[in-house]
């Protein structure tokens, strides 16, 4: 079940990759690259030789990316066993798939901080700041399909109420609440204008900068498994599932694709906040939409 | 088969080792709209960790040309060197200075030169398109003679 799950979200997840790079080169009047580009990509990291930088700790550095990449595969096997067949679930899996969702950005961190470099430690402090961030109006806003599926926190709970009532995001707190989720998985993506973490241009790579080959490779397909992943996952608890059936199955990759056009679309338009922007940004504007979300959700609307 | 699987996605680190900056403004130029190399799949890496072709401009002076050795020995192999416009190739105008004792080819091993002061962007590609069509035999192209 965990090894069809990884190879399904591989899967979907590089080829979101290649959709969100040709996307962005149709945006940039470019022709962008071909479709089997993402596989190419991760085929060559995986040829390539491992470098470990010197005075590095070894074992941390080497362990962070299968760490990121493990918990991506247990919370999208548990995001697919809810699409495909509710009886496997437990009670509280919603809590269990937010925490997982955090592994990938400690991992990054803890990869970063053992590998002893400076841009690495300074793109692995600002990746900790945006963590700090954005966590909050996330929590928040999720907060609001459990209270309005009468304080469930088990996803198949939460498809049956939608199943029943309609999507949480057609309500007004569902609504303020799914919008909040989208900018904070814009940042959880580490995508611009939320790409402070690995600027380019800046630091050059951020926490990623000492990272090759094989390890580089598991790191970007933990980004792009993730860019499946999350996703699926905002689909699940405000717009009432990838569904069953031929139509319902047709419109659940409709509401994908969707979301994936509405994160890239944010991401060419916009430019790259610095760390202070960004965490004001979340503290301020997100995080008061987030709790107005929460407030009116309890309230019933 | 290595050599193959990294061409189909080539990531260009670019070195400059004190160019007069037209050779790499031809590099940009590669990667805007009107050539758009992600077509075959080039990204500008930023980190030399994370490169496959290591594209070098300039003369290498002094300062430089130590550097440049690190870069290449910084970096994951199988890696390539791309020698980019009249300077790295033969030290150009500056083959007389004494700050320019050697040229590149004589520090780390260059896979294509790309000659031109400075090259266009479509000998760039032409010059990265030669490399492919090197190492199709499985040869580097200085094993190739």
């Amino acid at each position: 079940m965990v090894i069809l799950g990884f190879i399904f979200t591989a899967i979907v997840g590089l080829i979101a990759s290649w959709a969100e790079r040709k996307i962005t080169a149709r945006i940039q009047y470019r022709v962008g690259p071909v479709l089997l580009q993402p596989f190419y990509d991760i085929a060559k990291l995986f040829v390539k030789q491992t470098l470990i930088p010197e005075g590095s700790f070894k074992p941390v550095f080497l362990a962070a990316p299968i760490i990121g990449i493990l918990s991506v595969i247990v919370s999208s096997t548990i995001l697919w066993i809810n699409c495909v067949n509710m009886k496997y679930t437990f009670w509280g899996d919603l809590i269990v798939v937010v925490y997982l969702f955090m592994v990938p950005s400690l991992s990054l961190m803890m990869g970063a901080f053992a590998a002893k470099n400076i841009y690495a430690a300074l793109g692995a402090a600002r990746e900790m700041k945006l963590i700090l961030s954005y966590e909050l109006p996330f929590i928040l806003a999720i907060l609001v399909p459990v209270i309005k599926s009468g304080y469930s926190v088990r996803f198949s709970e939460m498809l049956q109420y939608q199943a029943a009532y309609g999507p949480f995001a057609m309500s007004l707190s569902g609504g303020l609440a799914f919008i909040v989720a989208v900018v904070c998985i814009q940042a959880k993506l580490g995508f611009v204008p939320f790409d402070v973490a690995e600027a380019e241009t800046e630091i050059v790579g951020g926490v990623l900068v000492e990272y090759s080959g094989k390890a580089l490779g598991i790191f970007r397909l933990m980004k792009n498994m993730l860019l499946a992943a999350l996703p699926v996952f905002l689909i699940m608890i405000f717009l009432g599932g990838l569904g069953d059936g031929f139509l319902g199955l047709f419109f659940g990759i409709l509401k994908y694709i969707m979301i994936l056009l509405l994160i890239v679309v944010i991401k060419n338009t916009n430019p790259r906040l610095r760390i202070d922007q960004a965490v004001r940004f979340f503290w301020g504007p997100v995080t008061v939409c987030a709790i107005a979300a929460v407030i009116l959700a309890a309230r019933g609307l | 088969m290595k050599i193959k699987t990294v061409l189909k996605s080539p990531w260009i680190f670019h070195a400059s080792s004190g160019s007069c900056n037209n050779c790499d403004i031809e590099i940009v130029d590669c990667l805007t709209p009107r050539f758009d190399v992600e077509r075959f799949g080039i990204l500008l890496a930023g980190s030399i960790r994370h490169a496959d072709v290591i594209l070098v401009t300039g003369s290498c002076n002094r300062q430089a040309a130590a550097r440049v050795k690190k870069l290449y020995e910084n970096a994951p192999k199988p890696v390539f060197v791309v020698a980019i416009g009249e300077c790295s190739l033969s030290r150009g105008m500056f083959i007389n200075s004494y700050n320019c004792p050697v040229p590149l080819d004589k520090i780390i091993p260059v896979d294509v030169y790309v000659p031109g002061c400075p090259p266009k962007p479509e000998a760039i590609i032409a010059g990265i398109l030669k490399l492919m069509e090197k190492t199709k035999t499985g040869k580097k192209p200085q094993e190739n003679k």
